[in-house]
């Protein structure tokens, strides 16, 4: 099946979907959605080129401010709105991801790593310092239910199924440019820079263009999420959501784009599921688990996961496809090195 | 001119608590060719080692002590029981692993302790010398001066001049050869991380009382920042992290004075990504290998 036509029913598997869950289930679908996008561009990045991002978040929150002043600025039916944002939202983590990607093409493993922290640290300086709106951040346009659905979906569903779409239209592109020409570069020179530079694929450009690609998804998931959450602020996107994002690509399994799907739902549902039991536990020990249990348990899930089982969720997804025959059309991805 | 001293003064305090963090850093890439980006969360757990013991019997250096050998034993038991066992000549599994321990430390310390900033007093006396009516160091900026200084001292006098130093740095740059000639090259990694977050240790215990408080948070911006040093001195280089530490201590001093608090975590930003962009390895890196 073709890439586009596998998305568009996954697409609309998922939007049918929310109609078996309650509101705030649907609130939860919509960030698990903008995460996937996220996640997705992540774990690409990492899985095909290994370079490390910590700071896919600040790309998520370039795509959140981008969608916010660009849908609030446009004057017209919410359709235009819409689009605006999500051009703006890809613009803006588009142009952050290159400049990223053009430091990114000649730094190694710990100084990328590095400097994409560093990034993540100064983005609530930068909401202060650039016109950003500071701590508060800016609210995003609030998208009603148009009038023929406004009968039949709750407002929360509406989001769902716009940030169900918006994924749907980052990843879709992202798996193609995985699967084509310019994954087989990424995997060259994740293999061997100097083998790749002898056959003609220069590492720079290539890295270079891998993170902005990266970014963009990355950039239209922040947008997901303003539509779902109707604000951007810095404090929503900090050291402790971009280390989650790392979680998801690597339970996932990285390079592996279902992985990627699974890890987000991961990391949105269980410090909920976490969350909700820890506020049975009496007050004092309940207030101090709360948001810490699951970053306890996420932290020990990754050590464990690194060192004893480096294929994450999406070893397992293959090991139940395994009776089925290889395809040698799509090449596989090298988790390991 | 009165305002560019006293800046200029904290910045050197700031600057060599910095160093001393950086050079941490540096100490663990030359001998276990690691980035260990849960120093700052280790740090953290020392500090409340030294709290604690400093709460019970009312010593400040009894406290100062435990948190040195709190953080020496968990650098020596993380690369024992988490480092050692990943794939060499890859940092990716490295970076993931530390990242995981970072957020166990973390969450594990807020649920031990509460998320409360709970304040740390100084030995000494913060309230600044006046030299000519103008406020320049504290008694506690020059404690924390002589200590970095020593330290630093003893690391350098250790790693160029004994040994054991030729080992620390022999096993990090030929495992193999050096295993050859009888260096024990697994022992060396682990006194490398040892070294390491002990001293980082002691550049939070510095650092923390001129704060707001304890926090299992408290040491995460002086990482960042000693990380930005380290890679900006090269992370190979002692000297550059020593340089580019004094260095980006008083640029923090002087934009936040001048500027903005909030615009000096931008200030460095700028200036690590400069230095990447010229030098990728750093100001005082050595001159790397042809590939291609």
């Amino acid at each position: 099946m073709s890439t586009p036509l596998r998305a568009l029913l996954l697409t609309v598997l998922a939007i049918g979907g929310t109609f078996g869950l309650d509101p705030f289930r649907n609130y939860q679908l919509a960030t698990a959605a903008a995460c996937f996008a996220a996640v997705a561009g992540l774990t690409v990045l990492v899985g095909l080129t290994g370079q490390l991002s910590l700071g896919h978040a600040v790309l998520m929150a370039a795509g959140g401010y981008g969608f916010a002043s660009a849908a609030s600025a446009v004057d017209g039916p919410w359709p235009v709105a819409l689009l605006a944002g999500l051009v703006a939202a890809a613009a803006a983590s588009g142009a952050l991801g290159l400049l990223l990607g053009a430091a990114a093409a000649r730094l190694r493993g710990p100084y990328l790593a590095g400097l994409t922290l560093a990034l993540v640290i100064a983005l609530p300086a930068a909401a202060n310092t650039l016109p950003l709106g500071g701590d508060q951040g800016v609210r995003a346009p609030f998208l009603p239910v148009p009038e023929p659905l406004a009968a039949l979906i709750a407002v929360e569903q509406w989001h769902a199924w716009l940030a169900i779409a918006t994924a749907a239209v980052a990843v879709t592109p992202l798996v193609m440019l995985r699967n084509g020409r310019a994954g087989l570069r990424m995997r060259a020179v994740l293999d061997d820079e100097t083998a790749s530079r002898l056959s003609g694929v220069d590492p720079g450009p290539v890295k270079a263009g891998a993170f902005a690609a990266s970014a963009v998804p990355a950039g239209l998931g922040g947008a997901a999420l303003a539509i779902a959450t109707q604000q951007v602020t810095p404090g929503g996107y900090g050291l402790g959501f971009s280390l989650l994002l790392v979680v998801a690509a690597v339970a996932g399994g990285l390079g592996s784009i279902g992985g990627a799907a699974i890890g987000a739902v991961l990391v949105t549902v269980l410090p909920w599921g976490l969350d909700e039991l820890a506020a049975l536990a009496p007050d004092g020990l309940g207030r101090r688990l709360d948001g810490n249990l699951a970053v306890l348990l996420f932290g020990a899930g990754l050590i464990a996961l690194t060192t004893a089982w480096p294929g994450g969720a999406a070893r397992l997804l293959d090991r139940l496809r395994a009776a089925r025959p290889l395809r040698l059309a799509t090449p596989s991805t090298t988790t390991e090195r | 001119m009165d305002r560019f001293v006293f800046l200029a003064a904290a910045g050197l305090a700031r600057g060599a608590v910095l160093a001393l963090f950086a050079l941490s850093l540096v100490i663990v890439w030359r001998t276990a060719r690691a980035v260990n980006f849960a120093q700052a969360a280790m740090a953290a757990a020392a500090v409340y080692a030294a709290f604690a013991v400093t709460a019970a019997t009312g010593s400040y250096w009894a406290g100062l002590a435990t948190g040195l050998a709190a953080g020496a034993l968990l650098g020596a038991g993380a690369e024992r029981g988490l480092m050692r066992r990943l794939p060499a000549h890859a940092p990716l599994p490295g970076i993931i692993v530390a990242i995981g321990l970072v957020m166990v430390l973390q969450a594990g310390l807020a649920i031990a302790f509460g998320p409360e900033h709970r304040p740390m007093h100084p030995p000494f006396s913060q309230r600044p010398f006046l030299i000519g009516g103008v406020p320049v160091l504290s008694p506690y900026d020059l404690f924390t001066l002589a200590a970095a200084a020593a330290v630093m001292a003893a690391l350098a006098l250790l790693f160029n001049r004994t040994p054991l130093g030729l080992q620390l740095r022999a096993a990090a740059f030929a495992p193999e050869t050096a295993r050859l000639l009888g260096v024990r090259v697994p022992r060396m990694a682990t006194l490398g991380w040892a070294l390491s977050v002990a001293a980082a240790s002691l550049a939070a215990l510095l650092l923390v009382p001129t704060e707001l408080g304890l926090n299992p948070h408290a040491v995460d911006l002086l990482f960042v920042n000693a990380f930005a040093v380290a890679v900006i001195g090269g992370l190979d280089s002692p000297a550059g992290a020593l340089l580019a530490g004094i260095g980006t201590g008083l640029l923090v001093s002087l934009v936040t004075g001048y500027v903005s608090a909030s615009a000096a975590p931008l200030a460095v930003l700028a200036l690590m990504t400069l230095v990447l962009l010229v030098r990728p390895g750093g100001l005082l890196a050595p001159k790397e290998a042809r590939t291609a």
